[in-house]
């Protein structure tokens, strides 16, 4: 099992806010890994500053060995890392098409058929709405959507942001089905960010919490799913 | 009634010619979110080319008018669009993360910078050129009232809807248009999929530049004279256009031109000619203190 993406010793500010302290971190290829931490912790901005936003202040991340840590935005993204962001951020005035379409616009032309088709074998009511303006469509529909732009670009690596976040609970059960499916199915390699850590343990073949920009606890889904201060600390009272 | 019929033909005519700049402010507009004060310099700049390649032309003896102004068009488009690139890249890119006033603030020292530079090179009198396509059609007369139809109206009005078509296919159904329409909605998010913002940014004002440069070969055709000011009072006709439809969106652009064209066309002819000018002036004013969203608009949305 190789590594894909690692950190180590990475420092970043969030505007004036020292948001991440010293962040080691591991994902090996075909592993779901997940991040859980309170609101604050700096979990959005460790994903952001894989793409350099903002840009690392010292530390090093290296994605398949190769450094990236002060390569542009765009081309890390061309390196085969799609993110599905916190709130989403589909492009509201355009149709879903086109916002699938975007998603597609570096990977190779000949594979779009067949991976829209996979996406509305996925997501089917994608395929209803596709020609209808993505911000009519229902939070939990632009969460399918965010996701299916960011697969069309067939990531070798995926990155989803709390893609739970203001869902109702039919749709948190089938983002968890689908992360599952792309992991086991597709062997693709996942770095999942979680408030609903109860989930997101049970997916994750490996877990890190963040507390204060630094990662205090590492372990195999299980462990931290059986561990006590996980427990009092992000399990108590969710479901 | 003649004089009605005139009236909406050269209004269409020069609404053309003002929906054209218009769309490149309004371009710039939805993609930084910046007024590019320089935009009516570039349309200048496009008109001055024009005469020097019309004047070498003619000296060349190619008079062809078809095969002149194809030339002129494409000589002009490429020098303001390297133009459009230049302002970009020394007045707006370095300011990209600074606060609102300096882009401004550079775009209008650009816009005084592009001016004295052709005052300069070229010296401050009018330069005429020979009419290229005098003539038009007599289409009827009413009451002692005859209705010309120029063929340099044709000319403006054909070669705007062509060019309207074009650039309505450029942006609603290529790749380069949606990227160029996603910049507009979430610029770091479009980063994310792979997108280079700045070159999208970049093209942006290419194309504002190559639209405001067939403007400006065409009102030099038109009217036969040009020189170094004209950039100004269009700039700013045009960027009333661009707030009258309602900034940002490009069917309003080309509408906010054409009413501009339309007002300016029938002031002149029922009210005061000295006056229309003012007319247009105070249409902006009206607009920004009832309308500011304009006609076609979005209603503008505080991000947070």
């Amino acid at each position: 099992m190789s590594t894909m993406l690692e950190y180590s010793g990475v420092h970043a500010y969030y505007g004036a806010i020292h948001a991440l302290r010293g962040v080691d971190l591991v994902v090996n290829e075909g592993e779901i890994v997940t991040l859980i931490g309170a609101n604050g912790a700096g979990k959005s901005t460790l994903m952001m500053t894989l793409f350099g936003k903002p840009t690392a202040s010292s530390g090093q991340i290296r994605f398949q060995g190769d450094d990236i840590t002060r390569t542009q935005t765009h081309k890390i993204s061309r390196e085969g890392i799609a993110l599905v962001p916190e709130g989403r951020r589909i492009f509201q005035r355009m149709t879903v098409m086109e916002n699938l379409q975007m998603g597609a616009t570096f990977a190779d032309k000949a594979n779009f058929d067949a991976d829209l088709k996979r996406m509305f074998e996925m997501f089917p009511i994608l395929e209803k709405r596709q020609q209808q303006r993505a911000g009519t469509l229902s939070g939990g529909e632009q969460q399918m959507l965010a996701i299916a732009r960011a697969l069309m670009g067939r990531p070798k690596l995926l990155l989803l942001d709390e893609p739970s976040l203001g869902l109702a609970p039919l749709y948190i059960k089938q983002v968890f089905k689908i992360i599952k499916e792309l992991n086991t199915r597709d062997k693709m390699t996942i770095l999942l960010v979680e408030q609903n850590a109860h989930h997101a343990l049970k997916v994750a073949h490996r877990a890190y919490v963040l507390q204060h920009g630094e990662i205090v606890l590492t372990g195999t889904g299980e462990e931290l799913l059986a561990s006590a201060e996980v427990r009092a600390a992000y399990l108590e009272g969710s479901h | 009634m003649g004089q009605l019929i005139q009236q909406l033909i050269n209004g269409l005519t020069l609404g053309s010619v003002y929906g054209l700049i218009a769309l490149g402010y309004t371009m710039v507009y939805g993609i930084i979110g910046m007024i590019n004060f320089a935009h009516g310099d570039i349309y200048m700049i496009a008109a001055i080319i024009a005469v020097t390649v019309l004047t070498l032309l003619g000296s060349l003896g190619i008079m062809a008018v078809p095969v002149a102004l194809l030339i002129t068009l494409v000589v002009a488009i490429i020098f303001t669009s390297v133009y459009g690139w230049s302002v970009e890249r020394i007045a707006y890119r370095p300011l990209r993360n600074a606060s609102r006033l300096a882009p401004l603030i550079s775009a209008i020292g650009m816009s005084i910078f592009l001016q004295n530079m052709v005052q300069l090179t070229q010296g401050a009198r009018v330069k005429p050129i020979n009419a290229l396509l005098p003539g038009g059609f007599e289409l009827f007369t009413s009451n002692g009232f005859t209705v010309h139809l120029a063929y340099t109206q044709i000319m403006i009005i054909v070669v705007t809807a062509v060019l309207l078509a074009v650039f309505t296919w450029l942006i609603t159904k290529t790749s380069f248009g949606r990227q160029q329409r996603a910049c507009e909605q979430d610029r770091t998010m479009t980063a994310l999929l792979g997108i280079n913002v700045d070159r999208t940014i970049s093209m942006t004002f290419v194309i504002g530049a190559a639209l405001a440069a067939v403007a400006g070969v065409m009102v030099t055709v038109y009217y036969g004279v040009v020189d170094f000011s004209i950039g100004f009072l269009a700039g700013i006709k045009a960027f009333t256009a661009a707030v009258l439809g309602g900034i940002g969106s490009l069917p309003g652009a080309m509408l906010g031109g054409l009413i501009i064209g339309m007002i300016e066309s029938f002031w002149s002819a029922y009210l005061s000619p000295e006056y229309k000018d003012v007319a247009t002036f105070v249409l902006l004013i009206l607009v920004l203190m009832f309308r500011p969203s304009g006609l076609l608009g979005r209603p503008e949305v505080e991000k947070v």
